[in-house]
């Protein structure tokens, strides 16, 4: 446990040895440096993993390890790094499936001009998130938050000369601080109340009775969690996501899988004493995350571009770890992350692989087709994510996202559980509605100039493992005799959260629950079947009845135009009346002026050094005259 | 003197040695094996170190009460054989390159420093003269080293001049001391003012200013700075280098002594004086370098302004108390500052043909044809006008937090403002640099032993920037043991 401090070393000695000499290595060296320093951190977390098991449970909360930054008398500021059940989760997931992207991209970049830049930002990237779950405190998570926010600001826009990379890339961070706006605040509100931002003082303190009035819990917690509407993609401000598909397909499988958006739902989880503390931000995070799930599930259903509709799926299934919060499932919310983790590194890291079999650039559903028999393995894996995210059993998704309904569902929030039933069903039909278009029926691309390829094994193999992964992942959630491995993991963590759903007293049985949304996930699957494959057109008095939700849902709500005309519009009207009346003016007048000031002082000033002896000697007797005449004076 | 005495010596009979002997072998070796005198000298000088690292230090005053080896003589006598040892990489190729080579140079940098390591260590008001003296009269030489150019003569001779004048004052501050307490002894003189004043206060009044007057003037502070900027500009500039760090850094260290320890009871008149000596050297040191184009220049006024700042540390040493915090964030700042300025000068040193005066368009372009120079360049000008991760913001802030503590906020407000001016003119340079193309290619001389040089400060400075406590744990925290 010692060498948790490697975890965070070196991913970033990677990224400098990448980012500073990279340009004078070879490719092949490049790719081990940066897969090499990830998988190393893998490993030294399964070992911190097996030092945290080999504790007993209620050993496991306290912060392991301690390293002091600046310590000197009347100065002191620790950053100490927090390793608990919950982080150890979260670095598990960032280094482990971080890894397996690092491999894939040496394979998808290998074509790339500029490898070890993007090398570089990737560990920096990894570095990042591990910095923000590791941290013991806010103001450390903040860092690392921040630091999350400008890695996938570089990546994004990647390859900066396309306008529509960089305009991502600007959307993406400038989203990512409106959300961070109110994050700080609720920081500076947290300092204010506890006087500190350390976790386990903080936690130890809101948990006093009555310490803590209710209203400022609420307060608290609501802008905390503007911040994780921010990071992790929610209603009102999940618009970054979608565009954030300019960027290379493993940074997009990074950001939705391993690091950023699960950044949110992770704060959340740390932070649910203070959630506990205040049911009104519980309802609000629940309704949010329910609402989120069922808009980008529906605008999903429309969606011709395969990233897209992967983009607003991991929209979708972060409202339900949102949801799995707010209704104080954190550990089912947990879970929920992990496993989407690997459905959905899987998912856009065979897009990927479709993508490069097509040529590298495609990304439209209408131009695919037919590529079943022709990339088998992506195919198959493809497949699997597809049914693993609709929440077929044995897959993993149908283990977290059932989990997800049932705590919904017990803990009496019943129509979020039908809103989230419901968005299984879309979840089913646009998973399996993607699956169809791109593998199934005739060839639509252009097979004259495509001939498509299946990708190389550097790309395969973290394929298998992530398919492995998706198949095998529900165990960690099957009860063995009241043994849930990692709710028992998770459950010293979240000690304080009452349970409130075990005992299943509730209208239906949790055989029933489990029931009714497998055969909601395979009425979805069942539609899409019936309209991509069977070829179902529907009637023309159901299309007319349809068309206005249908165009609705093409223009993805026309959310992105109603907040450019409201806000972005008058933002630019008013900051060029800004710039030109009070800035170029009032403003710049007053800086130029204080500079032109003190220039003009320099200059007189200089007159000083005449290069006379007899003037310097003269200054010298006029101090040391100054110096006497203040002692007589005093 | 016992042999306990010796002991605590070493480090400065060790550089006492190693300069008497580089000078008696330049006389027995050929030009061209000139480079052995280097070695020789780098050589005593981490030998020097390594005693110093190993004495143990030694609570009583040595030597008849002259000097002592305590806690702040070993932090001291570190940072100079550092300077000292970087400096001397710097000068390398530099000497052969301005067709100036001789072995003297080595034995009077050696022998500088030997005065700036006995003045840290002085117990005596006399033996701070007396190291004083042996820090000054090599430096007068080095200036003049450039002897076929007029402005290094110049350089020499105002130097020597303005020198023997403010030696002459503090020699006429510690008779005045002298003769109103009857001692020149520091550890006498804080327990005597301590106790009481007796005799005529005035007499020792104008004793304290005038030794105030002789240590400002070495340290460059305004209005005793004037001779800076033009013997910087006209000296060799690895000496200017070398002037610039060590023998500011000696005269901070006997301004901790004398002042911060001998008239500690007197704190409360002299650090009013201390205060306004900072804002001055601040305001002045800083605004004038805002309209320098000569980078030797430049670095005077950077130099003139971070004496400013060390003064804060200074005027921070107000109580027993805060004598810890204080002495250790003054320490520090000259660690970074150490690092920061022989890195900036030896990239001028490295882009300085033979008798060139560099001025800011001279490094146009640099970062197209030697980006490592240049991001090292970027790196100590970042340090310089204290922005993080470089240890120059880290520096900064702990001596301003320090003068909070004092309760001095205007003096921490003022430094704030004026290291703002100074981010224009520290990034102007780096603006030639990066932003500029390349006007005239002009050769930059990259030898191995001043680019590692240049390469151990910058690393220094990220480090210590990124890690504080890497030089922290090594600066001693409770320094004096008050009688």
């Amino acid at each position: 446990m010692d060498l948790i401090w490697l975890v965070l070393a070196l991913p970033l000695l990677g990224s400098l040895i990448n980012g500073l000499l990279g340009r004078h290595l070879p490719k092949r060296l490049i790719g081990w440096v940066a897969c090499g320093s990830v998988g190393l951190a893998f490993l030294i977390s399964l070992r911190i993993l097996f030092d945290l098991l080999a504790l007993s449970p209620n050993q496991r909360v306290p912060p392991q390890t301690l390293f002091d930054w600046i310590s000197v008398s009347g100065l002191s500021t620790q950053i100490s790094l927090l390793v608990d059940p919950l982080s150890t989760l979260m670095i598990l997931v960032v280094t482990g499936v971080g890894f397996l992207i690092h491999v894939y991209s040496v394979g998808y970049m290998s074509h790339d001009s500029d490898y070890s830049r993007y090398f570089s930002w990737l560990n920096l990237f990894t570095f990042s998130m591990l910095v923000l779950v590791l941290a013991d405190n806010f103001l450390l998570l903040f860092v690392g938050w921040e630091l999350v926010g400008l890695c996938s600001y570089l990546l994004i826009g990647f390859w900066f000369t396309r306008p529509s990379a960089a305009a991502a890339a600007k959307k993406a961070f400038i989203v990512n601080r409106i959300g961070d706006f109110g994050f700080l605040i609720g920081l500076f509100l947290l300092f204010a109340t506890f006087g500190t931002l350390d976790y386990l003082k903080i936690f130890e303190a809101a948990a006093v009775p009555h310490a803590l009035p209710e209203l400022t819990a609420t307060v608290i917690t609501l802008l905390l969690f503007a911040g994780a509407v921010g990071k992790s993609a929610q209603i009102p401000l999940y618009v970054w996501l979608p565009d954030a598909m300019e960027g290379p397909t493993p940074v997009s499988a990074l950001i939705h899988a391993a690091t950023m958006v699960t950044a949110g739902v992770y704060m959340v989880a740390r932070s649910h004493d203070l959630y506990m503390l205040a049911p009104f931000s519980m309802n609000i995070v629940a309704a949010v995350g329910a609402v989120t799930a069922l808009m980008a599930a529906s605008i999903a259903l429309v969606n011709n571009d395969i990233k897209r509709v992967l983009a607003y799926s991991t929209v979708s299934q972060l409202g339900y770890m949102f949801l799995a919060a707010g209704v104080g499932a954190f550990s089912a919310g947990m879970f929920h992350l992990t496993s989407h983790a690997f459905m959905k590194a899987l998912l856009f890291l065979a897009a990927g692989s479709v993508m490069h079999a097509l040529g590298g650039e495609e990304t439209d559903m209408r131009k695919m087709g037919g590529l079943r028999k022709v990339i088998p393995w992506t195919w198959g894996v493809f497949l699997i994510g597809a049914l693993a995210m609709s929440g077929i059993f044995p897959l993993v998704g149908f283990f977290s996202k059932d989990l997800i309904l049932e705590e919904a569902f017990s803990n009496d929030y019943v129509a979020l559980w039908l809103i989230g039933l419901f968005t299984a069903l879309l979840t089913a039909f646009y998973m399996l509605r993607a699956y169809f278009l791109t593998f199934h029926g005739k060839p639509r691309y252009d097979e004259k100039a495509v001939h498509p390829h299946e990708s190389p094994a550097v790309m395969l193999w973290p394929l298998r493992g992530l398919a492995a992964l998706t198949i095998i992942g529900g165990i960690l959630w099957i009860s063995w005799m009241g043994f849930t491995p990692l709710n028992e993991f998770l459950s010293p963590v979240f000690a304080g959260v009452a349970e409130g759903g075990r005992e299943h007293t509730a209208a239906l049985s949790e055989g029933a629950l489990i029931a009714i949304s497998l055969l909601v996930a395979l009425a979805g699957i069942g539609i899409a079947w019936l309209v991509y494959i069977r070829g179902f057109q529907p009637g023309e008095a159901l299309r007319k009845t349809f068309r206005p939700f249908y165009t609705l849902l093409e223009g993805k709500y026309y959310v992105d135009e109603l907040y450019y005309s409201v806000i972005v519009q008058p933002g630019r009207l008013l900051s060029q009346f800004l710039a030109t009346v009070f800035d170029l003016r009032l403003l710049d007048g007053l800086v130029n002026g204080v500079g032109a000031l003190i220039d003009r002082a320099g200059g007189a000033l200089r007159r000083v050094e005449s290069g006379y002896i007899r003037n310097y000697a003269a200054w010298v007797l006029l101090g040391t005259l100054g110096i006497l005449i203040y002692w007589l004076m005093r | 003197m016992t042999s306990l005495d010796l002991t605590a010596l070493l480090p400065a009979i060790i550089v006492t040695g190693t300069a008497l002997f580089v000078l008696l072998l330049d006389l027995f070796i050929r030009s061209e094996q000139r480079q052995w005198l280097l070695w020789m000298s780098l050589m005593g000088i981490v030998a020097a170190g390594v005693a110093n690292g190993l004495i143990p230090v030694q609570g009583a005053p040595l030597l008849q009460g002259m000097m002592r080896f305590d806690e702040i003589s070993k932090a001291f006598n570190f940072l100079f054989l550092l300077g000292c040892g970087l400096a001397l990489m710097l000068s390398a190729d530099y000497l052969v390159r301005q067709g100036i080579a001789r072995g003297e140079y080595y034995a009077l940098v050696l022998l500088s420093t030997l005065g700036a390591m006995l003045m840290a260590s002085s117990a005596d008001l006399l033996m701070i003269f007396l190291g004083l003296e042996t820090l000054s009269i090599p430096l007068y030489i080095l200036a003049t080293f450039l002897r076929h150019q007029t402005n290094s003569q110049e350089a020499g001779l105002k130097y020597f001049l303005l020198g023997a004048f403010s030696s002459a004052l503090f020699l006429y501050g510690i008779a005045l001391v002298y003769g109103a307490t009857g001692t020149t002894q520091l550890d006498t003189l804080f327990t005597i003012l301590s106790e009481s004043i007796e005799g005529e206060p005035l007499l020792l009044y104008a004793g304290v200013g005038l030794l105030l007057v002789g240590l400002a003037f070495k340290a460059a502070a305004v209005p005793f700075h004037t001779w800076a900027p033009d013997v910087y500009e006209g000296s060799p500039t690895s000496a200017t280098a070398f002037m610039a760090v060590v023998a500011k850094a000696a005269a901070f260290a006997a301004l901790l002594r004398v002042f911060a320890f001998a008239f500690l009871a007197l704190s409360s008149s002299w650090m009013f004086l201390m205060g306004i000596l900072a804002v001055l050297t601040m305001v002045l040191g800083n605004v004038v370098a805002v309209v320098q184009l000569n980078l030797k220049r430049l670095l005077a006024y950077s130099s003139i302004a971070h004496a400013g700042y060390l003064l804060i540390a200074v005027a921070s040493t107000q109580n027993a108390m805060l004598l810890g915090p204080a002495t250790s964030s003054l320490l520090f700042y000259l660690l970074i500052y150490t690092f920061t300025t022989l890195g900036a000068f030896g990239v001028v040193i490295l882009a300085e043909s033979k008798g060139e005066n560099l001025s800011l368009t001279d490094l146009s372009g640099l970062a197209t044809r030697h980006p490592w120079v240049a991001a090292a360049m970027a790196i100590f000008m970042i340090s310089l006008a204290g922005l993080p991760p470089t240890a120059g913001f880290f520096a900064k802030f702990y001596v301003f937090s320090t003068a909070i503590q004092a309760g001095e906020l205007g003096l921490a407000l003022l430094g704030v403002l004026t290291s703002v001016i100074s981010v224009y003119y520290y990034l102007r340079v780096v603006y030639y640099i990066y932003m500029r193309p390349t006007a005239v290619e002009r050769p930059v001389y990259l030898s191995p032993l001043t680019v590692l040089g240049i390469a151990l400060a910058a690393i220094g400075v990220l480090a210590l920037g990124i890690y504080p406590p890497l030089a922290l744990s090594w600066i001693p925290q409770t320094l004096f043991v008050l009688p």
